[in-house]
């Protein structure tokens, strides 16, 4: 294989066309393959990739640009649009960066709602990648199923917040509502399907031989690479470490609940999967204890000033936490005004789909590309706000 | 490593076949929203003042206010119109409705048949006013319980406690600092609703805008467009904007007054100068004014202001008619009184005092030398009570009480007082009685709620252990033999006469009671004195049931004479006498329509 890279000169590989050894072929932005409108240029020889160059841009909508002309509250039904399947990691982040300039700290049961909807939240962004990640493999039995069971979640987020995709929830000073009658049972009814899907998907994902055949030793993940790459997420749990912002730095009520970062070894494509699904174990466990533990009355919002001239006072935060993709972030800066001089999203899928994928993907199989960007967990609509 | 079992498990999909597909076939009925889904929009039209602050919060610009209804006070008229093809749903809109009439159904689906319809019209419509197969959806998002995009309770104003106030005439009211002014204005939502309904259509959202961003000689400016007595208005108005603040329907009013206040309060020297600064070209035309009060002054500010030659005739020694003789100083202090009027004096305006008219000048004479007369000389000719024994010297007027305070003339009211009357001047004789060291009882013939006196003046008489006793007809007033009164009342009945009508007391039959006082004082209205309309000039106007004819810009029969203030609206308070000062300033200009160059 050594032999098909082109040659390196001055730092760059150069190409011998004329050689008719290599074709250039485009995955995406329009293609079943990929994880969102992005795409992947890619120099094959044969059926293996040379050199891939990831190309974003298609789904810039300039939210941050546009944060900086509206007041917070006109923000806060942006925020979630930056990320379409876990759209909720961003609304808490908006609130919470928001909150800590203003100096707030929220009622202790809007916590809990928060910690449960963003837990829901990442049930949801799991399962559907399950799905993605056997359809990329030809499985699209389990991606039909998973959808499914995703709708069944959407299902709870509309019977609790009023919306399926975006809830809109997570208001600056609190949440917007308690949790309806009846809710704990239906949620109760839907874990428990998704509990015996996953056993389904054990059987058939990762106990199949061409599953199997595909996934170990694709796309391996070594230590050396984690800070080089800013690995986060399960990617980087997949390879055995445990970064994990729910346990490394806990936020709203993390540290009440009992659980652990899951890893595994592999660091490959197989072994993501698994953190994945174990993840989702793990998301069902949080959920319960959570509908065990939290407290039903009390206030659900601080008074704040009037929103429309909600002045939030000059400074700068960075705050985090740990999304479906891993460390998500907001840095937002105030010249007490208001509106936001500056917020930046830092969403991992950045460094994940372009700096991590364009040096994972050399040397790999055509057909195993889809395969291993589903496997990094990558939503375009955060890499570009 | 490969196994046997790798091979196999796959094959466990087949299972699926065999159990009910996650799938619906045909989609037999629409499923419905849940409970609290965020749908298409409801509004209770009647409910909706069309203050559009939900137009103001939508990030998408879905919303327009368009005219539904006749506007009114405290409502605009418009109601808020949404485009389905902007709105995303969040329901901010409902979220800060301050009436709360703007909520969600949960019907998601709309089919729009045809393409007649203006595109820019598709899938929009004013809920409440274009009928919609989900207006009288019960389910649906609405706001929860204890969460608010609005500041609904007003900073509270520091105030003299009632004990330390009985001991002086001092201002009860202290004031906002700039921290409190502040807060209370991030509180407006700048819907304007109260500028249509204020007498003098101040651009109040514009000076509390002023207020939040600190921009006070700006915020003061504005205040002197529509009303030159701001320091007055900033204590004493009647306020009927807060009435109809937006704000008001869910939560407290803002401060509206008291804002005002602290703009006059915190403006400096220089910031007053600065409004003078703008050049004022003379005109050769000559206004003369009868009486310095608000109506007065405020006529002789814009005329002055637009270059007419401006004369006043006031038959006091000082400027402010009731404002002076009637509002006691803890309410409204002389020296901002003073403040006010030296800045309409110090636009060249020439304040003729002890000049009484019909009695030291004649109005032929100021009709005759004048291009135009602006009459506003108030009521001050107290009402009798209107029993017998009512002409003993002991029964005052509430006004000669309070101008003899002001004049600093010795009273001596005894230790107990009775004021008769329910409204502001009652409650202004009541209190200062109380400040001078009296036991004070009012007696009113209806009920508290029926009280024309502010609430606010109502709460803290009684804060000032001023005793009250409703539904009390006098009935005579006798002297007891220790030289003392002696006051006879009945009880009374409200008694409905008329439905949609308010109750009248109707004294009980027998029903007599009796309360000892060395002075009563009787606060129950006055009427106009009409010694100004002397000799011929005045001939020409109308008068009907008491009352000088004009119209709406004040302008009577005769075209050189205009009115305003208590004689002529029905409100009579400072801020419609300023309002109708300035209304027929206008007038009076259009009318003499002098030559101007650019
Ligand atoms: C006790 C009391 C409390 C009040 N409290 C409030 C309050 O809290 N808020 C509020 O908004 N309003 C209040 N009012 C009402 C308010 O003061 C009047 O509505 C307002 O002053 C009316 O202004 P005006 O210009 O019409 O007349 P006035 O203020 O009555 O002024 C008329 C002037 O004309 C002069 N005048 C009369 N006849 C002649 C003449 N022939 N020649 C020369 N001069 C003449 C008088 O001396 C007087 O100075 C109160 C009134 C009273 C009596
Ligand atoms: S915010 Fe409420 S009251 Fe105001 S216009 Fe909108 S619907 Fe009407
Ligand atoms: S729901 Fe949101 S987007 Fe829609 S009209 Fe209301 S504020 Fe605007």
């Amino acid at each position: 294989m050594e032999n098909l890279y082109p040659p390196i000169v001055d730092g760059k590989s150069v190409y011998d066309l004329d050689s008719q050894k290599y074709l250039k072929m485009w995955q995406g932005p329009q293609h079943p393959g990929v994880t969102g409108n992005m795409s992947l240029e890619l120099d094959i020889s044969g059926d293996q990739v040379v050199k891939c160059k990831a190309h974003v841009g298609y789904l810039h909508r300039g939210f941050e640009k546009l944060m900086e002309r509206r007041r917070y509250i006109n923000c806060f039904p942006i925020v979630c649009r930056i990320c379409v399947p876990e759209p909720d990691t961003n609304e808490y982040l908006f609130a919470a960066a928001m909150e800590d300039l203003l100096g707030l700290d929220i009622p202790e049961r809007a916590k809990w709602l928060r910690t449960l909807n963003l837990e829901l939240s990442r049930l949801a962004s799991f399962v559907m990648w399950l799905g993605g990640q056997s359809g990329a493999f030809g499985m699209g039995t389990v991606a039909q199923w998973c959808l499914a069971h995703r709708d069944y979640v959407l299902d709870l987020f509309e019977e609790w917040t009023g919306a399926r995709i975006y809830h809109m929830y997570m208001t600056p000073g609190g949440v917007r509502g308690g949790l309806p009658e009846g809710w704990d049972a239906h949620a109760e009814k839907v874990l428990d399907g998704i509990y015996k899907l996953l056993d389904e998907i054990r059987h058939v994902m990762f106990n199949n031989a061409i599953f199997k055949q595909r996934a170990k030793g694709l796309g391996v993940i070594t230590p050396d690479m984690f800070d080089r790459f800013g690995i986060v997420g399960p990617n980087v749990r997949g390879s055995g470490s445990t970064r994990d912002i729910r346990k490394d730095t806990p936020y709203l009520i993390y540290d009440q609940l009992d659980f652990e970062a899951v890893t595994e070894q592999g660091g490959d494509v197989y072994a993501r999967a698994k953190v994945r699904w174990r993840e989702v174990y793990q998301s069902i466990d949080l959920i319960r204890q959570i509908l065990k533990n939290m407290p039903r009355k009390g206030p659900l919002h601080i008074t704040l000033p009037n929103v429309l001239h909600l002045k939030v006072p000059a400074g700068e935060t960075y705050v985090r936490a740990e999304s479906t993709r891993g460390e998500y972030g907001y840095y937002m800066v105030s010249d007490g005004s208001e509106y936001p001089r500056k917020v930046t999203v830092r969403g991992p899928s950045y460094t994940h789909a372009m700096a991590l994928l364009e040096h994972l993907a050399v040397g790999v199989n055509t057909a195993d590309v889809a395969g291993l960007m589903v496997s990094l967990h990558t939503y375009p609509p955060e890499i570009e706000r | 490593m490969m196994r046997l079992q790798d091979i196999l498990s796959p094959f466990y999909v087949w299972k699926r076949a065999f159990e009910k597909p996650f799938s619906i076939a045909v989609l037999s009925a629409p499923r419905p929203g849940s409970p609290t889904y965020r749908g298409f929009h409801q509004n209770d039209i009647d409910k909706c003042i069309g203050c559009g602050t939900c137009a103001e919060i939508c990030q998408n610009v879905s919303i327009d206010m368009v005219p539904v209804k006749e506007a009114q006070d405290g409502d605009s008229g418009l109601r808020p119109r949404i485009d389905y093809g902007r709105c995303c749903w969040c329901a901010l809109c409902v979220d800060i409705c301050p009436t709360g009439s703007l909520t969600m159904s949960n019907a998601y689906t709309w089919v729009e048949e045809g393409l007649d319809r203006d595109v820019r019209e598709t899938y929009c419509y004013t809920p409440g006013a274009d009928p919609q197969p989900w207006d009288d959806e019960a389910l649906g998002y609405r706001k929860p319980e204890g969460y608010e995009l609005l500041h609904l309770e007003r900073v509270p104003m520091p105030h003299l406690a009632p004990g330390e106030r009985l001991n002086s005439f001092v201002e009860m009211v202290k004031g906002y600092s700039h921290e409190l002014a502040v807060q209370e204005a991030d509180r407006c939502i700048q819907c304007g609703i109260c500028t249509a309904t204020c007498p003098a259509h101040m651009n109040i959202p514009a000076y509390i805008k002023a207020i939040r961003e600190d921009k006070i000689a700006e915020g003061l400016k504005i205040l002197y467009e529509t009303n030159p007595l701001p320091g007055v208005c900033g204590r004493i108005c009647t306020r009927r904007c807060e009435d109809v603040c937006a704000l008001s329907h869910r939560g407290e009013a803002i401060s509206i007054r008291w804002l005002k206040r602290y703009l006059t309060d915190c403006a400096s020297a220089e910031d007053y100068k600065a409004l003078l600064e703008s050049e004022i070209k003379p005109l050769d035309r000559k206004i003369a004014i009868i009486g310095a009060g608000p109506g007065g002054l405020s006529a002789a500010y814009y005329l002055a202001g637009m270059g007419y030659a401006v004369e006043i005739f006031e038959q006091n020694a000082a400027a402010g008619g009731m404002l002076r003789y009637g509002i006691p100083e803890y309410r409204l202090p002389y020296t901002k009184l003073d403040q006010d009027v030296a800045q309409i004096a110090a636009l060249g305006v020439k304040f003729n005092y002890n000049a009484c008219i019909g009695r030291d000048l004649s109005f032929d004479d100021l009709y005759n030398r004048f291009d135009a007369v602006f009459v506003s000389v108030g009521m001050f000719e107290p009402y009798r009570i209107g029993i017998p024994g009512d002409d003993n010297a002991k029964v005052i007027s509430g006004l000669q009480l309070l101008s003899d305070v002001t004049n600093g003339v010795p009273v001596d009211l005894g230790r107990r007082v009775v004021v008769v009357g329910g409204g502001n001047v009652a409650m202004d004789a009541a209190r200062t009685a109380k400040r001078l060291g009296c036991e004070v009882t009012v007696l009113y013939r209806r009920r508290e709620v029926d009280m024309p006196a502010d609430v606010e003046e109502i709460e803290e008489a009684r804060e000032e252990s001023v005793n009250f006793i409703f539904q009390a007809i006098p009935l005579e007033i006798k002297t007891a033999d220790d030289g003392s009164l002696s006051f006879d009342w009945g009880k009374a009945e409200m008694v409905q006469q008329k439905p949609g009508e308010r109750p009248q007391p109707i004294l009980i039959e027998g029903s007599r009671e009796n309360i000892a006082a060395d002075t009563i004082i009787a606060a129950i209205g006055q009427g106009v004195n009409y010694l100004w309309m002397d000799g011929e000039a005045s001939a020409k106007i109308e008068l009907k049931k008491f009352r000088v004819q004009a119209d709406r810009w004040g302008r009577t029969a005769d075209t050189k004479i205009f009115i305003g203030g208590d004689m002529f609206n029905p409100t009579a308070d400072a801020i419609t006498a300023i309002a109708d000062g300035h209304r027929s300033a206008r007038a009076i200009d259009k009318m003499l329509n002098p030559p101007r160059e650019n």
